[in-house]
């Protein structure tokens, strides 16, 4: 029997964008859903959704499936691609601050709406457009991140810094992404609860984009200001939600993510000992 | 700091880890570590025991799945119901709490705030 563990501080805290160098238990699966939810200032509404799958291959690698799809009122609902991702820790100790190393290809196609990372130039107006027609414009790209993190005080504080380039041609694309949360209670009660303050995170998350390596800069970019909550409940699910807002013309004005994950203790291990 | 000067500083950090890597998690923790207190054994018995409670659900939630519900052991983790943890100083078993030992497959859990990894050492160190 497989036994669920509770998620207690799933693998990025309470954040949608920004990484910390919390990696997945050797062994352990997760599995999330993330939405994100929008309306550019000259498009329909559209609703990104992100299927995530985190497995903890070492103490010190992390992998990660995502499958992506999204739908937008008015037009079509369509699959837009995939993503893996590896995440590996440097440095064998806890240090004042933490580097993973992260590598990711990602294969989709410009009705993409996952909005899982801001870079280079993005900005509303890629996400109008009919779906029929970005569709046919395939993004496989490579995307590196140095992330940095501490937990200081109950706080955990992350940096990421993102470059991002289409297999294919020019130009590199350069974002970042920054983050702070901390539980609200730092010690736990001694009793069983799902509304007890240590179940619950809130957080702050920026993130944005930094032109590319032949226009670098602020100028032009898209930025985002979303704080975040998450609430674990015990021997189940962790519900995530994020009301972000744009910062920029070139920002959509207002972004909701809300997501779900659950994590299965020991899934690989489990599963190697039945076959 | 040119790419090298980076380089070298990170293979420097790697290699000051190294050297106590071959022992156990327990034994590697600095001897400053080692001498940190538990700040609830200071605590009144009501509230030593409230942090037992606490301790016992929350290595439910995260230890359990490896080192099983009555921390007997499993496969692929040791068991922590043993003298070795009894004995051990809680301030070495809150140092691996905080550091993991990665090589053998165990993740830091710094991402606990510090009052509730002292609560699991609590239960830890009043496991019978």
């Amino acid at each position: 029997m497989l036994s669920p563990a509770w998620t207690l501080l799933a693998g990025e805290g309470p954040f949608f964008v920004t990484y910390t160098h919390q990696m997945e238990e050797p062994g352990n699966l997760e599995i999330s859903i993330k939405n994100t939810t929008g309306k550019p200032a000259n498009g329909n509404r559209f609703l990104g959704i992100t299927t995530e799958f985190e497995y903890g291959v070492k103490a010190w690698w992390t992998t990660e499936v995502y499958v992506e799809g999204q739908t937008t009122s008015g037009d079509s609902t369509l699959f837009t691609g995939f993503r893996w991702e590896n995440r590996f820790r440097v440095l064998e100790r806890e240090h004042w601050i933490n580097p993973v190393l992260y590598l990711e290809f990602e294969d989709t196609n410009a009705a993409d709406r996952s909005l899982l990372e801001v870079v280079g130039f993005d900005r509303q107006d890629d996400l109008t457009g009919p779906n029929a027609i970005a569709r046919r414009e395939k993004d496989r790209e490579i995307e590196a991140k140095l992330i940095l993190s501490s937990h200081v005080k109950g706080w955990t504080i992350a940096e990421n810094f993102i470059a991002e380039k289409n297999v294919r041609h020019a130009p590199y694309e350069f974002g970042y992404a920054v983050g702070a949360s901390r539980p609200l209670a730092l010690a736990a009660r001694p009793e069983d609860c799902r509304f007890c303050p240590e179940n619950f995170q809130a957080g702050l998350e920026l993130y944005g984009g930094l032109g590319t390596h032949q226009s670098f800069g602020l100028s032009g970019t898209s930025h985002y200001l979303a704080p975040t909550l998450a609430w674990s409940l015990p021997d189940g699910p962790t519900f995530t939600v994020s009301p972000g807002f744009g910062l920029t013309g070139q920002s959509a004005g207002f972004l909701l993510r809300f997501g779900v994950s659950y994590e299965i203790a020991q899934f690989g291990r489990l599963w190697r000992k039945r076959s | 700091m040119s790419r090298l000067k980076v380089a070298s500083c990170f293979l420097a950090m790697t290699a000051i880890e190294l050297p106590a890597a071959h022992k156990p998690p327990l034994q590697r923790a600095p001897i400053e570590a080692m001498s940190r207190a538990n700040p609830f054994e200071a605590r009144p018995p009501q509230e030593q025991s409230a942090a037992d409670q606490a301790g016992h659900k929350l290595f439910e939630r995260e230890c359990s799945g490896c080192h099983g519900k009555q921390a007997q052991g499993s496969a692929w983790a040791p068991a922590l119901a043993s003298p070795v943890v009894k004995q051990a100083p809680a301030g070495a078993i809150f140092w691996v709490l905080r550091n993991g030992s990665l090589r053998s497959g165990m993740p830091s859990f710094a991402h606990l705030p510090e009052p509730q990894r002292w609560q699991i050492v609590t239960y830890l160190k009043n496991l019978k």
